[in-house]
């Protein structure tokens, strides 16, 4: 079988980039999903807060889906469902399983990554202790609730303030379950402002920053949970512990892109986001293997998610016809309190009439200037009134800034005021 | 009335079970658990070592190269994957050498085959991920690697279908000999009758030995904890590395695992608990730092599980397999710590001769079927996976995206299953859950297979033993 395109994964990433390939022309497409049906990870977020950027109103999880998941069912793009991508190669061959098709050896033109990322487990993070049931990451404790319709228990404490153990906060709150504490190791929260005050203060759930979970135990079911202070180098203190008497344990710390397919074919990899390194056009190292959403890095918000996929998929639509033709790539390099960047290059031919750049700074900090440079050329200074690692912050550069630079864009937080 | 108990299902329990199966006898395994392999079995090395450890001509020494040979056709028979990869003794000083020196020495006695000494080029070459001021190391390649559950499952279902029979969730609290005959009683007041009683209950098995016997020895368990890393770690090494040995065992190893994972411990620690199989903060990090001296390329981010084990070490640090001189036809298999594994097969044939000298007669059955058969579908070719597919259209389903395992092969090992099926027993079984993910993404749907093929409510399903609830009640 053959394809113009092949979008490996039918969430909020992989719909709106196969609907994008389609309105600019490309008509062969074919979208894999593992799961049996579209919309990905959105399916069991059933709160509200998603499309306010996209669709200008709160929209649930669900709700956000439906809208991408009716634009691509308008088309005549081709999906399979319960279908799972074994293995994809440098040449654009994509190796999937279903039921219906069996093994199936699939050829494309080109190729756009979308499977999303997994959450961090108990073993990821190294928690010692027992093992006793009732551990969950809060994600599976969210399909647990919102789409099997069972409560994983009744007493919870959630170690990470990530905001998957937020919402989970809160919701197992409304089905009654008492959540004792959220404990965050960092001396800051890693979700969504609006997340610790609707989801946390709203219900009198105690925050415990620069707290972790020490111990574990429970023979059978978890029986109790011990946490402690911990220094600057986060290593627990000893005399600090407090002990939690809950039946539940929710582990919201991290999500880690899903990339074994790609770095089995190659793809080279970006340490500082755990994802994969892209040029402007979402392009992965293999020419013609695109990547968008949270394969690449994770985002806090769909929305963004969805606006990267369109670009992948409107790239993945040029270089199927033979527009997107890579010359000479700039980099763009982390500089002082900033952790990375999305994408790490461009070529400015290749940019249509911006470029978009997502980044992370490295700690929590307020009044800064963010200041981006090629060598001695100030391309443009912003002010941000706070920044915070959990919070991704997204910059526009309009193209003609960028002409004839010649060295690497750095991208660097400074103090003081915009003159 | 049996001809012979067993209690105690661990690998040697599995083993012993399955060699009685072969003569015309009523055999009985008595396990506390719901399931087999859930104790020391579960949690170990899973190395079949290549036996240069031992002091040779003793009975562990002889055990231990004849075990290792067994493992590759009863693997074999038994659809079990097992993989004779090697090992090496890394060396870093003087001192170290001579310890090589004196285990190749043993090996050499002990009829070791291929064992040698490699200078430094020589091992780095092999293993280019070992740390460069090593000066030397002994190799070994018969030394293998293997899933110790999956192997004793295997040994268990195939021991089931030759007419032996399990009885789980059935703790012994007490033994009596009337009239020549051991009256075996349950914690739920049954009480089980046999001409022959093994003792195979691992680091309960002077207790058993107790109810009976004279006290003769006693067991302490002696912790180990591990760390697993995902395969992304798993080809660093394609050998089981050790460092030399001490008086507390063979020290930190680090190996790839049968499945393609890495695996780094164990620490060994006796500890009073015979139930206590928590990890520690302090003793992961020092797995770590020991570790680290074999290598500095792991990449820890990547562990995606830590867990610890007992190992069931006798008063006398030795193998007790033997009938008791007082109360005959009661025979121990106890103290089985490391290579107890790779000991097993052996045992199990030994422990057939004491039962014969003791009077039990030993008929082969006409009809033995020692094979089992089982299907690992990522292994097959694309044909044969196609085919499977045609017949059973589950097999076209990955429930567990990162180990690649099916729905086929989840109802198979269901159905297949002698135990209370719990999540855990899937994953025994099949291994959905036991990737990078651990399980965050499949058990919702594993358990939702369950519901279906055993009619259990999602809210009544374990993870694992008794007790083990992972939902309570359906939402408002």
């Amino acid at each position: 079988m053959k394809y113009d395109l092949i979008v490996v994964g039918g969430g909020p990433a992989g719909l709106a980039a196969a609907y994008e390939a389609y309105i600019n022309g490309i008509k062969n497409i074919l979208i894999i999903e593992r799961d049996k049906y579209l919309g990905g990870i959105l399916n069991q977020c059933i709160h509200n807060g998603f499309g306010l950027h996209i669709f200008k109103e709160e929209l649930t999880g669900p709700e956000y889906a439906s809208r991408f998941i009716d634009m691509v069912l308008s088309t005549n793009i081709e999906v399979k469902l319960d279908t799972m991508v074994l293995d994809i190669d440098e040449n654009k061959n994509v190796y999937a399983l279903n039921s219906k098709d069996g093994y199936m050896h699939l050829e494309s033109k080109a190729i756009i990554l979308a499977m999303g990322c997994r959450e961090r487990t108990r073993g990821a993070i190294n928690l010692a202790g027992s093992r006793p049931s009732g551990i969950y990451t809060a994600g599976t404790a969210q399909h647990f609730i919102n789409i099997d319709g069972y409560m994983p228990g009744t007493s919870v404490l959630i170690l990470g303030s990530g905001d998957i153990g937020l919402i989970m906060a809160r919701r197992m709150s409304l089905e009654g379950a008492k959540v004792k504490a959220v404990v965050e190791i960092c001396p800051h929260s890693n979700g969504l402002n609006r997340n610790i005050v609707q989801c946390l203060e709203d219900y009198n759930i105690p925050l415990y920053l620069s707290h972790t979970v020490i111990d574990v135990i429970g023979k059978k079911r978890i029986e109790k949970v011990v946490i402690a202070k911990v220094d600057e180098n986060k290593r627990p203190i000893k005399g600090t512990e407090k002990e939690f008497l809950v039946d539940t344990l929710l582990l919201s710390v991290g999500l880690i892109p899903e990339n074994e397919i790609s770095y089995k074919a190659g793809i080279m990899a970006d340490k500082r986001i755990n994802g994969i390194l892209v040029n402007e056009s979402m392009e992965t190292s293999i020419p013609g293997i695109f990547a968008c959403g949270n394969v690449v890095h994770v985002h806090d918000l769909v929305d963004f998610a969805s606006q990267e996929a369109q670009k992948a998929g409107k790239a993945a639509a040029k270089y199927i016809s033979g527009k997107l033709n890579h010359g000479k790539y700039t980099n763009i390099k982390n500089g002082k309190g900033i952790s990375c960047t999305v994408p790490q290059k461009f070529d400015f031919d290749c940019i249509d009439e911006s470029l978009t750049i997502f980044m992370r700074v490295s700690n929590v900090c307020k009044n800064k200037v963010v200041l981006i440079k090629s060598g001695d050329r100030v391309l443009t200074k912003l002010k941000k009134i706070h920044l915070a690692p959990s919070e991704m912050e997204k910059i526009v550069l309009k193209k003609e800034l960028l002409d004839n630079l010649e060295s690497d864009v750095v991208i660097s937080l400074e103090d003081g005021d915009i003159k | 009335m049996y001809d012979v108990i067993i209690i105690g299902a661990g690998v040697l329990g599995g083993s012993i079970f399955r060699e009685l199966t072969r003569y015309k006898l009523k055999v009985c395994v008595l396990e506390k658990e719901n399931d087999v392999a859930v104790g020391t079995t579960k949690a170990n090395s899973a190395i079949v070592h290549a036996g240069f450890d031992p002091e040779p001509g003793t009975s562990i020494a002889i055990h231990n190269v004849i075990g290792n040979e067994m493992y590759e056709s009863l693997c074999k028979e038994l659809s079990v994957p097992f993989k004779r990869n090697g090992a090496m003794v890394i060396a870093f000083d003087k001192t170290d050498l001579e310890k090589i020196r004196t285990l190749y020495n043993n090996g050499i006695k002990s009829g070791i085959k291929g064992i040698k000494i490699l200078n430094k080029e020589e091992a780095l070459k092999m293993e280019p991920n070992l740390n460069s001021n090593i000066v030397g190391a002994l190799y070994a390649p018969t030394s293998g690697i293997v899933c110790p559950f999956e192997y004793t499952i295997a040994l268990c279902e195939n021991a089931i279908e030759n007419g032996g029979e399990i009885k789980l969730n059935k703790e012994v609290v007490d033994i009596k000999k009337e009239n020549d005959i051991f009256i075996v009683k349950t914690s739920d007041e049954e009480n089980i009758k046999a001409n022959y009683v093994i003792n195979a209950a691992g680091v309960y098995a002077d207790k058993i030995h107790d109810m009976i016997c004279p006290q003769t020895f006693s067991i302490r368990p002696r912790k180990g904890e591990y760390l697993v890393l995902d395969k992304s770690q798993g080809n660093l090494f394609s050998r089981t590395i050790f460092q030399c040995p001490s008086k507390m065992g063979k020290g930190i190893l680090v190996t790839p695992t049968v499945h393609g994972n890495l695996m780094i411990g164990p620490s060994a620690v006796d500890v009073d608990d015979k139930d206590d199989v928590s990890t520690t903060p302090e003793v992961l990090e020092e797995i770590k730092k020991v570790a680290s001296m074999t290598t500095d390329k792991i990449n820890y981010k990547e562990t995606i599980k830590n867990f610890a084990g007992l190992r069931a070490i006798s008063s006398n640090n030795n193998f007790i397999v033997e009938e008791n001189f007082t109360v005959k036809k009661f025979i121990d298999v106890a103290g089985m710590k490391s290579p107890g594994l790779t000991c097993a097969p052996s045992i199990a044939l030994e422990v057939i001769d004491i039962l014969k000298n003791a009077g039990l007669e030993l008929e082969k059955k006409e009809k033995f079927n020692n094979n089992r058969k089982k299907v690992r579908f990522m292994d097959l070719s694309a044909d044969e996976k196609n085919k499977i597919i045609k017949k059973d259209a589950r097999y076209g389903k990955i429930v567990c995206r990162c180990e690649q395992i099916t729905e086929g092969e989840i109802v198979e090992a269901i159905k297949k299953s002698f135990a209370t099926t719990s999540v855990d027993s899937v994953k025994r079984r099949c291994r959905p859950g036991m990737g990078r993910c651990q399980g965050g993404f499949c058990s919702p749907k594993v358990m939702e297979i369950i519901e279906r093929e055993c009619g259990i409510h999602k809210d009544k399903i374990l993870l694992d033993k008794k007790g083990t609830w992972i939902l309570r009640g359906k939402v408002k």
